[in-house]
């Protein structure tokens, strides 16, 4: 099939095997071997995507991750995958991509009317814009602004794909794998150290794989590539890794790795992931990264057909791709030429080489003479010609005065271009090491290190193929010598050409041109002009980190690694300032887009957080509850019957715990066992209340503060023997509890001879409330007199249930006679339907945790973090009885004495009720001393809890209010939208004030 | 992802195993009653924040469950001494000064 730019021979492609693939639907041919760029340079076509803002045509401008304008969607799996860059997608038969950022099509598209008003469009738009008015904000610019934001349309299905996990440990970690990176890891793996080579692209060797015109050891550089990976590979201490991207350095060493396991595949095997997370922690990292080749800032440099000249380079010999039949070459540096030359010698027509410079080397210019090319010194493009793809450049002649005269046009149907070279220091400025600026090869390198690495190569400004190789060996010795200590010697191979060169500029070149008229592109991806930088430095940016957020220049996928030298030039030259004294904006993680499903691996739903359910939880299923999530825990919420709404069946549960019986999972509560002989003294300093006179058999509300005098947790504690109590927590505070109590006991009183253990997992609770309690479990419970002498309110005992061994608390959490039985998990569903069939026979009924909100409310009952904000003391929720007064210490006892816990106007707890029994107040609501406060008036409080109590048959509430103890009998307001509701200040509690029900 | 040697286990492990527990040696005061206002409020809130040497109380959560103190470079991450709980405080001042050269 025709593929009209390919070469005759040359390249790694299979010419042998052909692949089918289609981009917006047309069906392209290429070859194995092929990334979706090169096969689609291969068929003649650049235009690949329009640009963000202007909506430019744009083509391939490199061959390399960097890529900032060939981004496109690539459909897999009945889903389609945005933003991959073109030049990172292998090709495989049957693969589909179509372009992005266009409406209605690549070829028209009706966003490009943008280019035309782009004088609307200057640097810092958005902030200038979309400001007033403010009923503005949400309405029209936030519709405004999503609609234009993101180039690809995400896919619109939850990922089908896997993803892979791998923890390892390595001496040496190498990142790159072109000439330094393998001589690194030769020279490393032959010490025996433990290697792990990896490579962003499909194959190792970088770029040795598109250098034709040097040799190593006397033969092709892909050759001795090929004996560097086959000698790695018969290693067992080295692991390479193809296709992995290294893409963020970590404290400590630590380097992630992104595998791309399935993606480049046809026909994957489904059992593997698409991509694997490599979580590395090496002892020593070799930063390979090579370096990048600078686009030339001038006017209209973004036309399709414009490229870097050594990704022209790459395409042609490693590709067997000819970017265009009549190429031009503009660089300012020696490398370029290059290009040109193997363009020439493939057949393509080399239409001229520009160089910037006035006297290029002599004997580069010979050998473009040789080859019959036309070669214009001291010269720029001004300008380039063609709407799809370029047809022709302007050209300028670089006057002594420093301006430019017209040179008249070449045509063209590519140009490849090279403003010189810049080190990819991403993963060194990741690794928290400041880059120091190198006035030879004119870039910023890497400086001291930070952490355990070292970077070589072009990656720290070493260029040319001998200094980079020796550099890599170097570099390869002293790292292994440094992670085990030992060090071997190995025969460095030898090279011929592949000179470093020489040349190089930053920042925009003159032309001739209207400079309010033309674009010079510094940033592609995100269409950030010259223009664009210079009018940020005359708005008053100063820093290189404002100009960079005002004009977004090096924000796009690259990081800036294509733009940011070209645009801190510009800046200096703006600012007037020496470049290394703007600064260079730090690199972060990740080196290129990682996907979400490679960070978030297997925790995706089920497995995204644990899911805790308890003994009753396929009971209450079966039974038709519904749930809530209280923490990780599934909790019964209520158990609607016969088509009842929540508030019917809420008032069934809560009538029927009060009339008859009601049976609560109460599995979910902390438990901690609290042992040894201090235990009394340690739970003494711990809780307010008093312990050591608390007989073995009883129990106690305990109530927990922080130092500062704040409750924060609460629970009723049991003693079991001298040494020995069973503490229950909150659902919420169980794990936060705990580790308070460790961190005293380890770090304050070591001196305490205790243990504590979380028992919360070990034991399943069934709460059993209500007048009949006691005839519903007393079948099951043997070995104690259960009766109201031998087993008052707030005991303990050991006992078994059904044979099974009990901790059976006397103890009450809706102010009706309650038992909780404690037994161990595993017996807990057994327990649960036992007393689930029992409580049936005396008309009682399973009730969740709404029901016990009202009935816990009823009885004023605080519930911590609900009644209680982390600022709420003791006295504030009127429960200065649980203090322990003649204790000498205890956790918040000093803290209470601090002259603002003890200040007048402090917000109190109080009861709430309505003036309308019927209407039930918002929890959060403010409430307010006048009816109809003027606005800012700050409010006295607010409703923590509010709910119907059907015992009262109205409304109840509690609230945190501003001296609300001495406010009793008082009226205040509660501000709605649709009115002040009147309410009357309360005690606390509601139902049977004087605990009756509970001494039964 | 920081990597943590515990005292107790005599090992390296990565930090999704630890908690770290604030700045460390802040004692609670043993007589809380006799303790003024003003060194109250010391050991309830001030802390030093150090942006450099610290010395840092870490507790191996998911293994031991012991705490212990940690000398600790936060500018770099570099843990510098690590040593257990009750063991005297080292001189930050020369950790400060060695870390300076
Ligand atoms: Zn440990």
């Amino acid at each position: 099939m025709s593929q009209p730019f390919r070469t005759e021979k040359g390249g790694r492609i299979d010419r042998a095997e052909e692949l089918t693939f289609t981009f917006d639907g047309e069906e392209l041919h290429g070859h194995a071997g092929d990334t979706l760029a090169s096969a689609l340079l291969a068929n003649g076509v650049h235009l690949v995507g329009r640009s963000f803002k202007y909506h430019r045509p744009r083509g391939i401008l490199t061959a390399g991750s960097e890529e900032p304008n060939a981004l496109v969607g690539v459909y897999r799996k009945s889903d389609q995958t945005p933003n991959l860059r073109a030049t990172q997608v292998e090709l495989y038969d049957g693969l589909q991509a179509i372009s992005q950022n266009r409406f209605p099509s690549l070829g028209f598209d009706v966003g490009a009317v943008n280019d035309l008003l782009s004088p609307l469009f200057p640097a810092g738009f958005y902030y200038k814009t979309f400001m007033w008015p403010k009923s503005f904000w949400d309405r029209v610019y936030e519709p405004i602004i999503r609609a234009a934001a993101g180039l690809g349309k995400p896919p619109k299905n939850p990922d089908h794909d896997t993803y892979g996990n791998l923890y390892a440990h390595c001496d040496v970690l190498i990142a790159g794998s072109g000439p330094s990176g393998l001589a690194a890891a030769l020279a490393a793996a032959e010490t025996g150290a433990k290697v792990i080579l990896c490579d962003e692209q499909a194959e190792f060797g970088g770029s040795l794989l598109s250098e034709t015109s040097a040799t190593i050891d006397g033969k092709d550089p892909a050759v001795w590539v090929a004996y560097a990976v086959a000698r790695l590979g018969a290693m067992d201490n080295v692991t390479l890794l193809p296709r992995t991207t290294a893409f963020g350095y970590f404290a400590h060493n630590f380097v992630a790795l992104a595998e791309r396991v399935t993606e480049h595949l046809a026909d994957p095997d489904p059992r593997l992931p698409r991509e694997r997370l490599w979580q590395v922690r090496a002892k020593e990292v070799v930063i390979a990264a090579g370096a990048i080749e600078r686009p030339m800032v001038f006017p209209e440099n973004d036309r399709p057909g414009i490229l870097l000249a050594d990704a022209g380079r790459t395409y042609l010999n490693r590709y067997g791709v000819k970017v265009g039949h009549k190429v031009l070459v503009a660089t300012a540096c020696d490398t370029a030429w290059q290009a040109a030359f193997d363009l020439a010698d493939h057949g393509a027509e080399v239409v001229g080489i520009i160089d910037l410079r006035e006297s290029p080397p002599e004997s580069l210019v010979a050998i473009a003479a040789a080859r019959g090319i036309r070669v214009e010194a001291g010269c720029v493009v001004t300008g380039t010609l063609g709407r799809k793809r370029v047809k022709a450049a302007l050209l300028g002649r670089l006057m002594t005065s420093g301006q430019v005269a017209s040179g008249g046009q070449i045509e063209c149907d590519a140009l490849l271009m090279s403003g010189g070279w810049t080190p990819t220091v991403s993963l060194f400025s990741q690794s928290r090491g400041k880059v120091v600026w190198d006035a030879e090869a004119g870039a910023f390198v890497p400086g001291k290190s930070v952490q355990k690495e070292r970077s070589t190569g072009a990656a720290n400004g070493l260029y040319g193929l001998e200094a980079s190789l020796a550099d890599g060996y170097a570099a390869g010795e002293g790292a292994a010598r440094a992670a085990t200590g030992k060090s071997a010697a190995i025969a460095h191979s030898r090279t011929s050409g592949g000179e470093a060169g020489s040349g190089g500029t930053l920042g925009a070149l003159p032309h001739d041109r209207n400079a309010s008229r033309v674009k010079a592109f510094v940033d592609y991806q995100n269409d950030v002009t010259a223009k664009d930088v210079k009018l940020a430095v005359r708005e008053g940016m100063q820093s290189i980190e404002h100009i960079k957020r005002y004009t977004t220049t090096g924000m796009a996928t690259d990081q800036g690694r294509l733009s940011n030298m070209n645009a801190l030039q510009i800046a200096s030259g703006a600012l007037e300032k020496p470049l290394t004294d703007v600064g260079l904006t730090t690199f972060r993680q990740p080196f290129t887009p990682t996907t979400f499903g490679l960070f978030a691996g297997i925790s995706r739903g089920d497995f995204f957080d644990p899911v805790r359910k308890t003994p009753s939880h396929d009971w209450a299923v079966a039974k038709g509850g519904l749930f809530e999530d209280v923490g990780q825990w599934k909790r019964a919420w209520y158990f609607p019957e016969n088509g009842e709404d929540m508030h019917a069946a809420v008032e069934r549960e809560c009538r029927t715990v009060r009339k008859s019986v009601g049976l609560f999972d109460a599995s979910t509560l902390g438990k901690i066992e609290v042992v040894g002989p201090d235990a009394a003294e340690f739970l003494e300093r711990m809780y307010t209340n008093p312990w050591k006179k608390l007989a073995p058999g009883r129990c106690r509300y305990g109530l927990l503060l922080n130092d500062a005098g704040y409750i924060t947790d609460d629970g009723v504690i049991g003693r079991l023997a001298d040494d020995r109590f069973h503490v229950t927590t909150t659902t919420g505070g169980a794990a936060s509890v705990f580790a308070t109590m460790e961190d005293y006991l380890q770090t304050e009183w070591p001196d305490l001879d205790v243990w504590i253990t979380s028992t919360t997992d070990q034991y399943a609770v069934a709460a059993v409330q209500g007048p009949k309690a006691r005839e519903v479990i007393a079948p099951f419970i043997e070995g104690i007199d259960l009766s109201a002498e031998a087993l008052p309110h707030m005991s303990v005992r050991e006992a078994t249930f059904c044979g099974v061994p009990c901790r059976l608390f006397r103890i009450s959490f809706t102010g009706e006679l309650g038992f909780e039985i404690n037994v161990s998990r595993r017996h807990g569903k057994m327990m649960w339907e036992t007393l689930a069939g029992e409580i049936e026979k005396h008309g009682g009924a399973a009730y969740g945790t709404e029901a016990m909100h009202v009935l816990r409310a009823e009885k004023g009952y605080i519930i911590i973090g609900q009644d209680t904000d982390g600022t709420v003391t003791p006295q504030d929720a009127g429960m200065t009885w649980a203090i322990g007064k003649k204790k000498p210490d205890f956790v918040g006892k000093r803290g209470l004495e601090r002259p603002d816990l003890k200040a007048e106007n402090r917000k109190q707890l109080v009861g709430l009720l309505t003036r309308d029994p019927k209407i039930k107040l918002e929890e959060g609501a403010q409430v307010t001393i006048l009816e109809n406060p003027a606005t800012g008036t700050p409010a006295e409080g607010h409703v923590t809890s509010s709910y119907f109590s059907p015992a009262l048959d109205r409304t109840i509430a509690l609230a945190i209010v501003k001296n609300g103890h001495a406010l009793e009998g008082k009226t205040l307001y509660v501000p709605m939208p649709e009115g002040s509701i009147p309410v009357e200040v309360a005690g606390t509690v509601f139902y049977d004030k004087e605990g009756a029900r509970l001494n039964v | 992802m920081l990597l943590i040697y515990c005292p107790y286990c005599e090992i390296e492990r990565a930090e999704t195993e630890f908690h770290c527990g604030g700045e460390a040696h802040i004692a609670r005061p043993s007589d809380p009653e006799k303790t003024t206002e003003d060194d109250w409020v010391e050991f309830l809130y001030m802390r030093s924040n150090t942006k450099g040497i610290a010395a840092e109380r870490w507790r191996h959560i998911h293994g031991c469950g012991r705490f212990f103190n940690a000398v600790r470079n936060t500018v770099s991450d570099e843990f510098l001494n690590i040593y257990k709980t009750g063991e005297a405080k080292p001189d930050l001042e020369a950790f400060a000064r060695e870390a300076g050269k």
